[in-house]
This record gives C-alpha cells, structure tokens and sequence, in this order.
C-alpha cells in the first residue's frame, strides 16, 4: 500500500517538491556547453591575437557576441548548478551550507551578469567589419 | 550499540578504485573552473573598458602563475568536458558495462590531457607569431 496521495503521484515531484528539475536543468545546460565550449577555444585558436582591436572586434560580430553571452549564462548556470551539489554534499551544517549557497549562487549571477554587460559593451561600441565577416561577394 | 557498527561515510570505508577517482576529478575540475570563471569574466570586463585598461589586464593575465592556472583551466575543462560527455551516455542507458566504463574511463584521461598539450602548442606557435598572441 503506497502512502502517497493521488495528486502526489500525478505531480511526481517528491519529497524536496523540485522533482527532476535540478537534474534536468543540469543535463540541458551541459548539452548546450558541448557545442558552446569548443565554439569558443577552437575561436580563440583560430583568432590567435587577443589584442585589444583584434579581440574586440571579434567579440562584437553579431554571431560571436550572441554565442558569447549564451556561453557566459550557460557557464554560470552550470557551475550554479554543480557548486549546489557539492555544497549539499559536503557540508552538513544546515546554516553554513545555506549561507554558503547563497555566497555562491550570488557570486555566479553577478559574473553572468558583468560578463553579460562586457559583451553587449563590446557589441555596442566597436562597429563590426560585417561586410568583411559575412563575405557579401562584391 | 550494533547500529554503531553500520558504515556511515561510504568514501571512507569502500576500497579506492578507478571510478571513484573519475568522480572525484570531475568534481574537482568543476569547482575549479567555477573559481576560473573569474578570470574569464574579469578579461571580459577589461576588453569592455577599453584599450588601457584592457593592457594592463592582459599583463597580469600574463603572468607566470596565471598563465599556470590557465593550463589548469584547460586541462580541467578538457577531462570535464570529456567526462561529462561520458556521463551524458550514461544517462540514455549506454557504457555501463564494465569493459565499456574502464576504457573511456582511460580514454577521457589520457585524451584529456593530450588534448591540452595539442591546444597549448597550437597557442604558443600563435604567440610567437604575433606580439599580442593569445596569453596562454
């Protein structure tokens, strides 16, 4: 005999109400890195000066600043996502491990957040050699 | 006082073997990348706040202990990349058996750390070609 209520079972969220979100979250976003990650180290093999022109007129073409900034978010929901695991694993102080989230968590949406913003500075300063990048054929 | 007996702490009682250490190093990898993504992000920000800035950034993104930590950094992502498309398969159901698991378990670490090695040449020949090559 199950204890569980009907609406328990249909929601199938268990006892921490998250169901397999966190899980999942972390499944979608490691998918998401396994394109996004070599994307950008074959692009700096590639682009080869990281001077200061070089670098960003490379970040402010539409495609590179746009795959830039989904890297930097899913980089730092990915890492959000593992840190919790480890933190809930290793310290079982309830208070310390609760603070140490939040330490975390915080530290993780301000570099999503500043990494963010660099870009779009980036992108909206620097014109971008499209014509050049895009190969227009003329 | 039997209950006394019962193992508690799994790590500190089982036999240490290959696939705990696969864990543990993904875990490791992962958390150090975490603390690197300061730098990436803080070489972000300094290309945002323009030319100046941005050299002096680069100086001390150049430095011998951050050109080690880079190294770290790649070699990291390169053993947690590869393990976590390992992990990815196991999550559909496949390379559970035991010849499977123990060869890409010695595939991922050795082509981690030959990939890293292959990166790390490809950059420095670019560094000595350019005066601004990359600063790994």
């Amino acid at each position: 005999m199950s204890l569980r209520s009907p609406l328990s079972k249909v929601l199938g969220l268990g006892a921490a109400k998250q169901g397999s979100h966190h899980w999942w979250s972390q499944r979608i976003s490691s998918v998401a890195l396994t394109f996004l990650a070599p994307w950008f180290l074959l692009s700096l093999i590639n682009l080869g000066d990281v001077g200061y022109a070089s670098f960003t007129s490379w970040i402010a073409s539409p495609i590179n600043s746009v795959l830039l900034s989904l890297l930097i978010v899913a980089l730092s929901y990915h890492a959000q996502l593992g840190m919790q695991v480890v933190v809930e694993d290793y310290i079982a102080n309830k208070v310390v491990r609760m603070i140490t989230s939040l330490i975390i968590n915080s530290a993780l949406l301000l570099l999503a957040v500043i990494g963010v913003l660099a870009i779009l500075r980036i992108a909206l300063s620097v014109a971008p050699a499209i014509q050049f990048q895009m190969g227009t054929g003329s | 006082m039997t209950s006394n007996e019962r193992p508690l702490s799994p790590f500190l009682h089982y036999r240490w073997q290959y696939t705990n250490t696969l864990s543990i190093l993904h875990r490791l990898t992962g958390v150090f990348m975490t603390l690197g993504l300061v730098l990436v992000v803080y070489w972000l920000a300094a290309a945002a706040a323009g030319e100046e800035n941005y050299d002096l950034a680069l100086d001390l993104l150049r430095m011998p202990f951050i050109k080690f930590v880079w190294f770290t950094w790649l070699l990291s992502f390169y053993y947690h990349f590869l393990n976590g498309i390992r992990h990815l398969f196991w999550d559909i159901g496949l390379g559970f058996e035991r010849r499977v698991a123990r060869t890409t378990g010695w595939l991922v670490f050795i082509s981690s750390i030959a990939l890293t090695v292959l990166t790390w040449m490809c950059i420095s020949v670019r560094l000595y070609a350019s005066d601004n090559g990359a600063f790994l």
